[in-house]
């Protein structure tokens, strides 16, 4: 069966569009007339989902619509482009659903919709790329549904069976609290293995330098937050039950050694791909620390680092792809002085990194400085002291490997450098990155309309911490 | 159906759930392997039948004939034809250790299974909630399998292990989970089944064998 051309092309990007739209529009009616309900209450939309929503919209539309190649060859295969759809419908799914089975089913099905993209290119490193990440992806979310199981029993002896937030939310069943404290670290430790978080990351490197460029960033802007999302969802249904010590104990570690573990490999890395992967490994670390500390200003400004970091590592592992496809090559010894020599991949390369490296005006800056003042407030000062020193660490780690794309050393070759002059093509639409990177610079100063977004969407939670 | 006779027959299918995954620890070849996963999935499907006809739950008796049909023909059809063009290496050459430790290790998992189900026996003394160890203790023989089988098929039947243990504590302890979640879940197994089996036999054109030990490429 042959889907024609033009839809292969345009599927994602419609699909994306059509989600970012819906996002926006629910994030508009929730905020005036409280959660939306479909589906005999299988689906519900509060001011988190919808907030979840528009950044699986964004990031999707970021990624697919600048995957598109200027020139029309080669179309994007059948496989390809109904995988991309599925992958953003589960995504979709999962962040509406009220209900912890159909979430899990959802994250279980990212899985199955990315499986063939990682083992895409068919080679032999995308092949143990695709094993490992399927076999551990999906071992990881098996713990996690243990860990629900373990919860709807526990409703169910409590005489009212369900998996609905929502509903538990509103009667606060009296749980068993040594079962739900079994279920939540299960469920958590699951999930983690999802979202990246040492020291269950091994096969996040391997399948986002593995996949195509455009579904690294979808992997890592959108997969790792949806997996993300589910800890927030399962801790606020755990937290009124046990308290918050266990969890906020099992996430800081998480975080800490994800941030250690991105930092030590971000140091020595070769390769282009990979050094993103890490840098993702880092910034899932200091989400999970934000979600470790809890409290409105903590969780408004881990959405927010969700957002940005969601749009600026698509827009690098995007340019990260234009880097494959005009230089042939993602090993960072031999990009040296590519600023110079094609500045128009190398541009929105280095201004994606130099969001993700926290620097201002990027919003990532104001959200790991938010994430920071929230853990000192709630007495978490030296857990906060060690997350600076990682990530100015992870921060000089990633510098330092970028910085020979823009430099390189004075040793290079100059007579190389001066035949030609700067190439300022590239390979794709420039405009959706430009946007997407011109987002994320601005994202930290709109107060506002804005900053209520993510106040509500954080206020979901309830006193989760 | 008497009070005695659910708690045998329940008593009898996750006896022979136990037995299985104990026997699929400790044999090597793979063809044994996936007959001992259909068994399984038969025990499976008997303790759902049973747990429906004691809770008169029409839904049960349906998830039941899910589950024999899934676990016990679809999964292992598949893992078959996984192995059909193997003929001559059907067999886990290179565990990490050996049957004797395995054994041991089963031994102690078991135990394991009993000290982490203690705040699930606490719900109650039926014989259901009783019986929960057994499911904990196929999951951890789940992981035995993944972490020290190097054959790929075999890491599929450890996952497959792990799931029926899951899969047990959920009908032992609620009944099952909802059924749009328990059908989620259901086609999610056997998509990722399929896909590993796909992946399988491009390890094996690729590499010539089925040994995970020989992808080594991606490293720090």
């Amino acid at each position: 069966m042959a889907i024609p051309v033009t839809v292969r092309r345009y599927a994602g990007v419609v699909a994306a569009a059509a989600i970012l739209c819906a996002g926006v529009a629910l994030d508009v009616v929730v905020r005036q007339s409280g959660p939306v309900t479909a589906l005999g209450g299988q689906l519900r939309a509060d001011a988190l989902s919808a907030f979840m929503l528009t950044v699986v919209g964004a990031v999707g539309l970021t990624a697919t619509w600048s995957g598109l190649r200027v020139r029309p060859n080669p179309a994007p295969t059948n496989a390809y482009a109904v995988l991309v759809v599925l992958f953003l419908g589960a995504m979709s799914l999962g962040v509406l659903a009220d209900n912890l089975g159909v979430l899990w089913v959802a994250v279980e099905a990212t899985t199955i919709a990315t499986a063939f993209l990682v083992g895409h290119h068919g080679t032999r490193r995308a092949l143990e790329a695709a094993w490992k990440y399927v076999v551990l992806g999906s071992v990881g979310v098996a713990i996690a549904f243990l860990g629900i199981v373990l919860l709807y029993a526990a409703t169910r002896s409590a005489g009212s069976p369900t998996l609905s937030w929502a509903t538990l939310d509103a009667t606060h069943p009296a749980l068993d609290p040594s079962l739900v404290r079994l279920a939540a670290a299960l469920t958590i430790l699951g999930f983690a293995t999802k979202a990246g978080l040492a020291p269950m990351h091994s096969w996040l490197p391997d399948a986002h330098s593995q996949a195509p460029a455009p579904v690294s960033g979808l992997m890592s802007g959108v997969l790792l937050s949806v997996a993300f999302y589910a800890i927030l969802r399962v801790q606020a249904v755990a937290a009124p039950v046990i308290g918050t010590g266990l969890m906020r104990g099992m996430l800081a570690t998480a975080g800490l050694l994800s941030l250690a573990v991105a930092t030590l490999l971000l140091i020595a890395q070769r390769d282009l791909k990979r050094l993103l992967a890490y840098s993702s490994v880092e910034h899932m670390g200091v989400l999970a620390l934000a979600a470790a500390i809890g409290g409105p200003l903590a969780i408004s400004a881990a959405l927010l680092h969700v957002l940005g970091h969601g749009l600026a590592k698509s827009s690098a592992f995007v340019a990260s792809g234009w880097i494959l496809e005009t230089e042939g090559t993602t090993r960072i010894e031999d990009l040296r002085l590519l600023l110079r020599r094609r500045p128009g991949v190398a541009v929105p390369f280095l201004v994606g990194v130099t969001a993700l490296l926290g620097l201002p005006p990027f919003s990532l800056f104001f959200s790991e400085v938010a994430i920071v003042v929230a853990g000192v407030q709630r007495g978490m000062g030296w857990v906060m002291a060690a997350t600076v020193l990682l990530v100015l660490g992870a921060f000089a780690a990633l510098a330092r490997r970028v910085a020979v794309i823009a430099f390189g050393s004075s040793a290079d070759e100059p007579e190389q450098m001066s035949d030609s002059a700067p190439d300022w093509s590239t390979p794709g639409p420039r405009f959706p990155l430009g946007v997407a990177l011109g987002t994320t610079a601005v994202a930290g100063f709109v107060a506002g309309p804005f900053a209520a977004v993510l106040t509500d969407a954080a206020r979901v939670l309830g006193g989760a911490g | 159906m008497s009070e005695t006779t659910y708690t045998q027959l329940l008593q009898l299918s996750a006896g022979l759930l136990l037995l299985c995954a104990v026997l699929i620890v400790w044999r090597r070849s793979l063809g044994a392997h996936i007959r001992l996963l259909a068994v399984q999935g038969w025990a499976l499907a008997g303790l759902v039948a049973v747990l429906g006809l004691h809770e008169h739950s029409a839904e049960l008796l349906w998830v039941s004939v899910l589950v024999a049909t899934l676990k016990g023909v679809v999964l292992p059809a598949v893992l078959a034809r996984a192995t059909a063009s193997d003929r001559t290496r059907a067999r886990e050459e290179t565990p990490l250790i050996n049957t004797t430790a395995a054994l041991l290790a089963v031994s102690f998992l078991t135990m394991l299974a009993y000290l982490v189900s203690r705040p699930v026996l606490a719900l109650g003394s039926t014989a259901a909630v009783a019986a929960v160890p057994v499911g904990m203790a196929m999951a951890l023989f789940g992981f035995l399998v993944l972490s020290t089988r190097r054959h790929a098929v075999s890491q599929l039947i450890g996952f497959l292990l792990l799931d029926n243990g899951i899969a047990t504590v959920a009908f032992l302890t609620a009944g099952g989970v909802p059924l749009v979640v328990e059908l989620g879940v259901s086609l999610d197994v056997l998509l990722v089944v399929l896909i590993l089996r796909v992946l399988t036999s491009r390890i094996r054109t690729e590499y010539g064998d089925a040994d995970l030990d020989d992808m080594t490429e991606l490293r720090d």
